[in-house]
Protein backbone atom coordinates (compact mmCIF):
# COMPACT_ATOMS: atom_id res chain seq x y z
CA UNK A 1 0.00 0.00 0.00
CA UNK A 2 1.21 3.55 -0.47
CA UNK A 3 1.19 6.34 1.74
CA UNK A 4 0.16 9.04 0.74
CA UNK A 5 1.87 12.15 3.11
CA UNK A 6 -0.31 14.93 3.90
CA UNK A 7 0.39 18.30 1.44
CA UNK A 8 1.41 21.17 3.60
CA UNK A 9 2.70 24.37 2.73
CA UNK A 10 6.07 22.77 3.20
CA UNK A 11 5.56 20.09 0.95
CA UNK A 12 4.60 23.19 -2.02
CA UNK A 13 7.45 25.14 -0.71
CA UNK A 14 9.78 22.47 -1.66
CA UNK A 15 8.30 21.86 -4.93
CA UNK A 16 8.75 25.09 -5.88
CA UNK A 17 12.70 25.28 -4.57
CA UNK A 18 12.61 23.67 -7.71
CA UNK A 19 11.41 26.45 -9.67
CA UNK A 20 14.54 28.69 -10.95
CA UNK A 21 14.00 32.22 -12.54
CA UNK A 22 13.47 31.95 -15.99
CA UNK A 23 16.49 34.32 -16.80
CA UNK A 24 18.78 33.12 -13.80
CA UNK A 25 19.03 29.44 -13.64
CA UNK A 26 21.00 29.50 -10.82
CA UNK A 27 18.55 30.74 -8.21
CA UNK A 28 15.07 29.23 -7.65
CA UNK A 29 11.96 31.75 -6.90
CA UNK A 30 12.14 29.99 -3.39
CA UNK A 31 15.70 31.72 -3.06
CA UNK A 32 14.72 34.96 -4.72
CA UNK A 33 12.38 35.66 -2.11
CA UNK A 34 9.30 35.34 -4.24
CA UNK A 35 7.13 32.75 -2.52
CA UNK A 36 4.79 35.23 -0.21
CA UNK A 37 2.37 32.90 1.16
CA UNK A 38 0.76 29.50 0.47
CA UNK A 39 -2.54 28.34 1.50
CA UNK A 40 -3.05 24.99 1.30
CA UNK A 41 -7.00 23.83 1.13
CA UNK A 42 -8.85 20.50 0.52
CA UNK A 43 -9.97 21.47 -2.72
CA UNK A 44 -7.00 23.94 -3.94
CA UNK A 45 -3.67 25.51 -3.39
CA UNK A 46 -3.58 29.07 -3.37
CA UNK A 47 -0.33 31.01 -4.13
CA UNK A 48 0.60 34.29 -3.83
CA UNK A 49 3.93 35.36 -5.44
CA UNK A 50 5.88 38.68 -5.28
CA UNK A 51 6.86 40.55 -8.58
CA UNK A 52 10.14 41.63 -8.43
CA UNK A 53 9.44 45.00 -10.61
CA UNK A 54 6.02 45.71 -11.49
CA UNK A 55 6.91 45.47 -15.32
CA UNK A 56 8.45 41.61 -15.21
CA UNK A 57 7.96 40.49 -18.32
CA UNK A 58 9.09 37.13 -16.98
CA UNK A 59 5.91 36.77 -14.39
CA UNK A 60 3.57 34.46 -16.54
CA UNK A 61 6.73 32.40 -17.60
CA UNK A 62 6.96 31.82 -13.23
CA UNK A 63 3.50 31.31 -12.90
CA UNK A 64 3.38 28.47 -15.49
CA UNK A 65 6.56 27.14 -14.17
CA UNK A 66 5.75 27.07 -10.87
CA UNK A 67 2.08 25.36 -11.89
CA UNK A 68 3.48 22.65 -13.35
CA UNK A 69 5.56 22.27 -10.22
CA UNK A 70 2.62 22.06 -8.36
CA UNK A 71 0.67 19.82 -10.57
CA UNK A 72 1.57 16.11 -8.95
CA UNK A 73 0.31 17.53 -6.02
CA UNK A 74 -3.27 16.79 -7.90
CA UNK A 75 -5.29 19.77 -6.62
CA UNK A 76 -6.46 22.94 -8.81
CA UNK A 77 -3.25 25.41 -7.87
CA UNK A 78 -3.79 29.27 -8.09
CA UNK A 79 -0.90 31.02 -8.38
CA UNK A 80 -1.56 34.62 -7.78
CA UNK A 81 1.10 38.02 -7.79
CA UNK A 82 0.11 40.19 -5.04
CA UNK A 83 2.08 44.04 -4.14
CA UNK A 84 0.68 43.20 -0.19
CA UNK A 85 4.67 43.82 0.59
CA UNK A 86 6.75 45.24 -1.87
CA UNK A 87 10.11 42.94 -2.94
CA UNK A 88 13.02 44.15 -1.57
CA UNK A 89 16.23 42.60 -2.10
CA UNK A 90 16.75 42.15 1.50
CA UNK A 91 14.43 38.52 0.50
CA UNK A 92 17.01 36.98 -1.35
CA UNK A 93 18.32 34.15 0.98
CA UNK A 94 22.45 33.20 0.97
CA UNK A 95 21.67 30.26 -1.28
CA UNK A 96 19.85 32.90 -3.39
CA UNK A 97 23.43 35.67 -3.32
CA UNK A 98 25.64 32.82 -4.09
CA UNK A 99 22.92 31.61 -6.80
CA UNK A 100 23.57 35.01 -8.62
CA UNK A 101 27.39 34.72 -8.11
CA UNK A 102 27.91 31.72 -10.32
CA UNK A 103 25.32 33.29 -12.88
CA UNK A 104 28.09 35.95 -13.10
CA UNK A 105 25.63 38.79 -11.59
CA UNK A 106 26.97 40.16 -8.24
CA UNK A 107 24.57 40.05 -5.48
CA UNK A 108 22.73 43.55 -4.30
CA UNK A 109 24.86 45.49 -2.37
CA UNK A 110 25.16 49.46 -2.10
CA UNK A 111 27.40 50.62 -5.19
CA UNK A 112 30.84 50.68 -3.41
CA UNK A 113 30.27 47.61 -2.08
CA UNK A 114 29.85 45.73 -5.28
CA UNK A 115 31.90 43.21 -5.83
CA UNK A 116 32.90 41.50 -9.01
CA UNK A 117 30.94 38.11 -9.35
CA UNK A 118 34.62 36.81 -11.50
CA UNK A 119 37.18 37.36 -9.35
CA UNK A 120 35.77 38.98 -5.71
CA UNK A 121 37.37 42.17 -6.23
CA UNK A 122 36.18 45.36 -4.85
CA UNK A 123 37.60 47.47 -7.28
CA UNK A 124 35.09 48.11 -10.10
CA UNK A 125 32.90 51.00 -11.46
CA UNK A 126 28.99 51.50 -12.10
CA UNK A 127 28.55 52.38 -15.98
CA UNK A 128 25.03 52.44 -15.66
CA UNK A 129 22.21 52.17 -13.74
CA UNK A 130 20.33 50.57 -16.08
CA UNK A 131 20.89 46.85 -17.60
CA UNK A 132 19.96 44.28 -20.02
CA UNK A 133 16.74 43.54 -17.66
CA UNK A 134 15.21 45.69 -15.35
CA UNK A 135 16.52 44.29 -11.75
CA UNK A 136 20.18 44.93 -13.11
CA UNK A 137 22.84 47.25 -13.31
CA UNK A 138 26.12 47.52 -15.23
CA UNK A 139 29.70 47.76 -13.99
CA UNK A 140 33.19 47.44 -14.86
CA UNK A 141 35.99 45.26 -13.04
CA UNK A 142 39.20 46.58 -12.43
CA UNK A 143 40.92 43.92 -11.43
CA UNK A 144 40.02 41.37 -13.87
CA UNK A 145 38.82 43.89 -16.70
CA UNK A 146 35.31 42.12 -17.27
CA UNK A 147 32.09 44.18 -17.23
CA UNK A 148 29.58 42.46 -15.45
CA UNK A 149 25.89 42.92 -14.06
CA UNK A 150 24.95 43.26 -10.25
CA UNK A 151 21.41 42.78 -8.82
CA UNK A 152 20.09 46.37 -8.20
CA UNK A 153 19.38 46.94 -5.19
CA UNK A 154 15.59 47.64 -4.09
CA UNK B 1 -20.87 72.20 -14.93
CA UNK B 2 -17.70 73.38 -16.17
CA UNK B 3 -14.98 70.90 -15.70
CA UNK B 4 -12.82 69.93 -18.76
CA UNK B 5 -14.83 68.63 -21.13
CA UNK B 6 -13.32 64.97 -21.25
CA UNK B 7 -13.90 64.49 -18.13
CA UNK B 8 -17.88 64.35 -17.94
CA UNK B 9 -18.43 61.68 -19.81
CA UNK B 10 -15.63 59.61 -18.64
CA UNK B 11 -17.17 60.12 -15.23
CA UNK B 12 -20.52 59.15 -16.27
CA UNK B 13 -18.87 55.83 -18.18
CA UNK B 14 -17.98 54.71 -14.69
CA UNK B 15 -21.71 53.07 -14.67
CA UNK B 16 -20.60 49.91 -12.41
CA UNK B 17 -18.15 51.76 -10.03
CA UNK B 18 -20.97 52.83 -7.58
CA UNK B 19 -20.92 56.01 -5.84
CA UNK B 20 -19.10 59.06 -5.73
CA UNK B 21 -15.79 57.78 -3.90
CA UNK B 22 -15.73 54.92 -5.91
CA UNK B 23 -15.71 57.17 -9.56
CA UNK B 24 -13.30 59.37 -7.93
CA UNK B 25 -10.83 56.89 -7.52
CA UNK B 26 -11.56 55.54 -10.67
CA UNK B 27 -11.14 58.80 -12.36
CA UNK B 28 -7.46 59.03 -10.00
CA UNK B 29 -6.65 55.38 -11.36
CA UNK B 30 -7.22 56.69 -15.13
CA UNK B 31 -5.31 59.83 -14.71
CA UNK B 32 -2.36 58.03 -13.40
CA UNK B 33 -2.48 54.98 -15.80
CA UNK B 34 -2.99 57.20 -18.59
CA UNK B 35 -0.18 59.67 -17.91
CA UNK B 36 2.17 56.43 -17.31
CA UNK B 37 0.58 54.84 -20.13
CA UNK B 38 1.01 57.83 -22.53
CA UNK B 39 4.86 58.80 -21.44
CA UNK B 40 6.09 55.01 -21.53
CA UNK B 41 4.86 54.55 -24.78
CA UNK B 42 6.45 57.74 -25.90
CA UNK B 43 9.79 57.33 -24.34
CA UNK B 44 9.92 53.76 -25.68
CA UNK B 45 10.61 55.45 -29.00
CA UNK B 46 14.15 56.17 -28.03
CA UNK B 47 14.82 52.06 -28.22
CA UNK B 48 17.54 51.21 -30.63
CA UNK B 49 18.04 55.09 -31.44
CA UNK B 50 19.26 56.55 -28.07
CA UNK B 51 22.36 58.95 -27.86
CA UNK B 52 24.74 56.16 -26.69
CA UNK B 53 24.26 52.52 -25.61
CA UNK B 54 23.89 52.58 -22.16
CA UNK B 55 21.08 55.27 -22.51
CA UNK B 56 19.27 53.38 -25.27
CA UNK B 57 19.15 50.51 -22.62
CA UNK B 58 18.50 53.29 -19.37
CA UNK B 59 15.46 55.07 -21.65
CA UNK B 60 13.86 51.61 -22.60
CA UNK B 61 14.05 50.27 -18.67
CA UNK B 62 11.99 53.36 -17.83
CA UNK B 63 9.77 53.31 -20.75
CA UNK B 64 9.42 49.19 -19.61
CA UNK B 65 8.79 50.68 -16.13
CA UNK B 66 6.23 53.11 -16.89
CA UNK B 67 4.22 50.86 -19.09
CA UNK B 68 4.33 48.11 -16.28
CA UNK B 69 3.07 50.81 -13.93
CA UNK B 70 0.08 51.35 -16.31
CA UNK B 71 -0.74 47.94 -16.58
CA UNK B 72 -0.90 47.77 -12.61
CA UNK B 73 -2.90 50.88 -12.52
CA UNK B 74 -5.32 49.86 -15.01
CA UNK B 75 -5.49 46.57 -13.40
CA UNK B 76 -6.59 48.28 -10.45
CA UNK B 77 -8.83 50.44 -12.39
CA UNK B 78 -10.80 47.37 -13.69
CA UNK B 79 -11.80 46.37 -10.21
CA UNK B 80 -12.68 49.77 -9.49
CA UNK B 81 -15.05 50.06 -12.43
CA UNK B 82 -15.97 46.45 -12.66
CA UNK B 83 -17.77 46.23 -16.30
CA UNK B 84 -16.74 44.10 -19.33
CA UNK B 85 -13.11 46.04 -19.72
CA UNK B 86 -9.88 44.46 -19.44
CA UNK B 87 -6.42 46.16 -18.71
CA UNK B 88 -5.76 46.42 -22.87
CA UNK B 89 -9.34 47.84 -23.57
CA UNK B 90 -8.30 50.87 -21.03
CA UNK B 91 -4.99 51.23 -22.81
CA UNK B 92 -6.16 50.86 -26.78
CA UNK B 93 -9.78 50.86 -27.36
CA UNK B 94 -10.16 54.46 -26.85
CA UNK B 95 -10.38 57.47 -28.93
CA UNK B 96 -7.47 59.88 -28.37
CA UNK B 97 -10.12 62.16 -26.80
CA UNK B 98 -10.81 59.24 -24.49
CA UNK B 99 -7.62 59.64 -22.52
CA UNK B 100 -7.09 62.12 -19.70
CA UNK B 101 -3.16 61.88 -19.33
CA UNK B 102 -1.61 65.56 -18.30
CA UNK B 103 -1.17 67.86 -21.30
CA UNK B 104 2.77 67.88 -20.16
CA UNK B 105 2.51 64.05 -21.99
CA UNK B 106 1.16 66.15 -25.03
CA UNK B 107 4.30 67.37 -26.24
CA UNK B 108 6.40 65.31 -28.65
CA UNK B 109 9.25 63.18 -28.05
CA UNK B 110 11.19 65.91 -29.47
CA UNK B 111 14.85 65.77 -28.61
CA UNK B 112 16.92 64.30 -26.07
CA UNK B 113 17.02 67.31 -24.71
CA UNK B 114 13.52 67.72 -24.74
CA UNK B 115 12.79 63.84 -23.63
CA UNK B 116 14.80 64.60 -20.37
CA UNK B 117 13.36 68.28 -19.61
CA UNK B 118 9.68 66.33 -19.83
CA UNK B 119 10.82 62.85 -17.27
CA UNK B 120 12.08 65.99 -14.90
CA UNK B 121 9.46 67.42 -14.89
CA UNK B 122 6.93 64.34 -15.22
CA UNK B 123 9.10 62.41 -12.68
CA UNK B 124 9.32 64.87 -9.85
CA UNK B 125 5.43 65.32 -9.89
CA UNK B 126 4.39 61.99 -10.36
CA UNK B 127 6.48 61.37 -7.28
CA UNK B 128 4.88 64.39 -5.36
CA UNK B 129 1.23 62.27 -6.32
CA UNK B 130 2.61 59.19 -5.29
CA UNK B 131 4.04 60.38 -2.00
CA UNK B 132 0.26 61.50 -1.35
CA UNK B 133 -0.61 58.30 -2.33
CA UNK B 134 1.39 56.18 0.43
CA UNK B 135 -0.62 56.55 3.25
CA UNK B 136 -3.77 55.94 0.91
CA UNK B 137 -6.88 54.44 2.39
CA UNK B 138 -7.18 52.65 -0.65
CA UNK B 139 -5.05 49.40 0.61
CA UNK B 140 -4.70 47.90 -2.68
CA UNK B 141 -3.83 51.71 -4.11
CA UNK B 142 -1.34 52.13 -1.17
CA UNK B 143 0.57 48.79 -1.79
CA UNK B 144 0.82 49.41 -5.66
CA UNK B 145 2.33 52.91 -4.98
CA UNK B 146 5.03 51.63 -2.32
CA UNK B 147 6.38 49.13 -5.21
CA UNK B 148 6.28 51.79 -7.32
CA UNK B 149 8.21 54.45 -5.50
CA UNK B 150 11.12 51.91 -4.62
CA UNK B 151 11.16 51.71 -9.14
CA UNK B 152 10.76 55.14 -9.45
CA UNK B 153 13.74 56.22 -7.11
CA UNK B 154 16.44 54.97 -10.02
CA UNK B 155 14.20 57.46 -12.36
CA UNK B 156 14.95 60.42 -10.28
CA UNK B 157 18.63 59.25 -9.77
CA UNK B 158 18.88 58.85 -13.49
CA UNK B 159 17.04 62.48 -14.92
CA UNK B 160 18.86 64.16 -11.76
CA UNK B 161 21.97 63.27 -13.03
CA UNK B 162 21.32 63.78 -16.56
CA UNK B 163 19.48 67.05 -16.18
CA UNK B 164 22.64 68.20 -14.09
CA UNK B 165 24.94 67.03 -17.42
CA UNK B 166 22.84 69.12 -20.33
CA UNK B 167 23.00 72.05 -17.68
CA UNK B 168 26.65 72.33 -16.90
CA UNK B 169 27.69 71.11 -20.63
CA UNK B 170 26.94 74.69 -21.66
CA UNK B 171 26.31 75.17 -25.52
CA UNK B 172 23.98 73.60 -27.56
CA UNK B 173 23.33 71.06 -24.59
CA UNK B 174 22.14 73.63 -22.33
CA UNK B 175 20.22 75.55 -25.50
CA UNK B 176 18.52 72.62 -26.21
CA UNK B 177 17.48 71.93 -22.69
CA UNK B 178 16.39 75.71 -21.94
CA UNK B 179 14.02 75.66 -24.72
CA UNK B 180 13.07 72.81 -24.13
CA UNK B 181 11.76 73.79 -20.28
CA UNK B 182 10.27 76.82 -21.70
CA UNK B 183 8.40 75.38 -24.34
CA UNK B 184 6.80 72.91 -21.42
CA UNK B 185 7.01 75.27 -18.60
CA UNK B 186 3.40 76.26 -18.57
CA UNK B 187 2.51 72.66 -18.77
CA UNK B 188 4.35 71.50 -16.39
CA UNK B 189 2.09 71.88 -13.52
CA UNK B 190 -0.85 69.79 -15.62
CA UNK B 191 0.26 66.68 -13.58
CA UNK B 192 -1.01 67.88 -10.31
CA UNK B 193 -3.40 70.41 -11.81
CA UNK B 194 -7.01 69.09 -9.65
CA UNK B 195 -8.89 66.74 -10.82
CA UNK B 196 -12.77 66.29 -10.27
CA UNK B 197 -13.48 63.94 -7.54
CA UNK B 198 -10.96 65.33 -5.59
CA UNK B 199 -13.32 66.34 -2.44
CA UNK B 200 -14.14 63.17 -2.30
CA UNK B 201 -10.81 61.49 -2.31
CA UNK B 202 -9.45 63.75 0.24
CA UNK B 203 -12.55 63.17 2.14
CA UNK B 204 -12.00 59.53 2.43
CA UNK B 205 -8.18 59.67 2.97
CA UNK B 206 -7.90 58.55 -0.83
CA UNK B 207 -5.35 61.31 -1.31
CA UNK B 208 -3.75 62.63 2.23
CA UNK B 209 -3.31 65.88 0.40
CA UNK B 210 -4.60 68.17 -1.89
CA UNK B 211 -3.31 68.31 -5.34
CA UNK B 212 -2.63 72.12 -4.74
CA UNK B 213 -0.47 70.96 -1.54
CA UNK B 214 1.29 68.50 -3.71
CA UNK B 215 2.01 71.06 -6.67
CA UNK B 216 3.20 73.51 -4.16
CA UNK B 217 5.73 71.43 -2.57
CA UNK B 218 6.62 69.88 -6.12
CA UNK B 219 7.27 73.43 -7.41
CA UNK B 220 9.57 74.25 -4.92
CA UNK B 221 11.77 71.42 -5.40
CA UNK B 222 11.83 71.98 -8.98
CA UNK B 223 12.39 75.57 -8.42
CA UNK B 224 15.46 74.65 -6.28
CA UNK B 225 17.03 73.01 -9.26
CA UNK B 226 16.42 75.29 -11.78
CA UNK B 227 18.09 78.13 -9.91
CA UNK B 228 20.99 75.52 -8.78
CA UNK B 229 21.44 75.15 -12.39
CA UNK B 230 20.60 78.59 -13.79
CA UNK B 231 17.77 77.78 -15.76
CA UNK B 232 14.69 79.02 -16.26
CA UNK B 233 12.18 78.92 -13.98
CA UNK B 234 8.66 77.81 -14.39
CA UNK B 235 5.53 79.75 -15.00
CA UNK B 236 2.20 79.08 -13.33
CA UNK B 237 0.20 76.09 -15.45
CA UNK B 238 -1.62 77.80 -18.40
CA UNK B 239 -5.08 76.79 -18.56
CA UNK B 240 -5.70 74.33 -15.81
CA UNK B 241 -9.01 73.57 -16.16
CA UNK B 242 -8.41 71.85 -19.30
CA UNK B 243 -5.11 69.92 -18.41
CA UNK B 244 -6.04 66.80 -19.27
CA UNK B 245 -8.41 67.20 -22.25
CA UNK B 246 -8.24 68.51 -25.77
CA UNK B 247 -5.16 66.28 -27.37
CA UNK B 248 -2.37 67.22 -29.38
CA UNK B 249 -1.69 66.18 -32.87
CA UNK B 250 1.64 64.86 -31.71
CA UNK B 251 -0.71 62.97 -29.23
CA UNK B 252 -2.95 61.77 -31.96
CA UNK B 253 -0.30 60.53 -33.91
CA UNK B 254 0.82 58.34 -30.98
CA UNK B 255 -2.02 57.03 -30.43
CA UNK B 256 -2.52 55.98 -33.98
CA UNK B 257 1.22 54.24 -33.65
CA UNK B 258 0.35 52.31 -30.17
CA UNK B 259 -3.72 50.91 -31.27
CA UNK B 260 -2.37 50.01 -34.44
CA UNK B 261 -1.63 46.30 -33.59
CA UNK B 262 -4.43 46.22 -31.41
CA UNK B 263 -6.90 47.28 -34.17
CA UNK B 264 -4.83 45.50 -37.28
CA UNK B 265 -7.26 42.18 -36.21
CA UNK B 266 -9.73 42.86 -33.50
CA UNK B 267 -9.86 40.33 -30.93
CA UNK B 268 -6.67 38.82 -31.47
CA UNK B 269 -4.56 37.00 -29.07
CA UNK B 270 -1.35 37.71 -29.49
Amino acid sequence: MVMIAPVTADTVRSLLADVSDPEIPTVSIVDLGLVHRVRVEDDRIAVELLPTFVACPALEIIRSTAADALAPLGRPVDITFTFAVPWTTERLTDDGRAGLRRAGIAPPAAPADVRCPFCDAADSVMDSLFGPALCRSLHYCRTCRQPFEAFKPI
Amino acid sequence: MTGSPGFEPLAMDFAGAGDGRERAIALLLLTMADDEFVIGFSDSEWTGIGPILEEDVAISSLAQDELGHAQALYGLLTETVNDERDSDAWAYDRPPEGYVHARLLDHPRGDWAATIARRFLYDTADDARLAALTGSSQRALAELVAKIRREERYHLMHVQTWIERLADAGGESRARLTAALEAMGPDAGTVLAPIPGEPALVRHGIVTESFAAMEAGWRDGVAATLRRLGLPQLPPTADPIHARSGHSDAFRALHHEFTLVRHSEVGATW
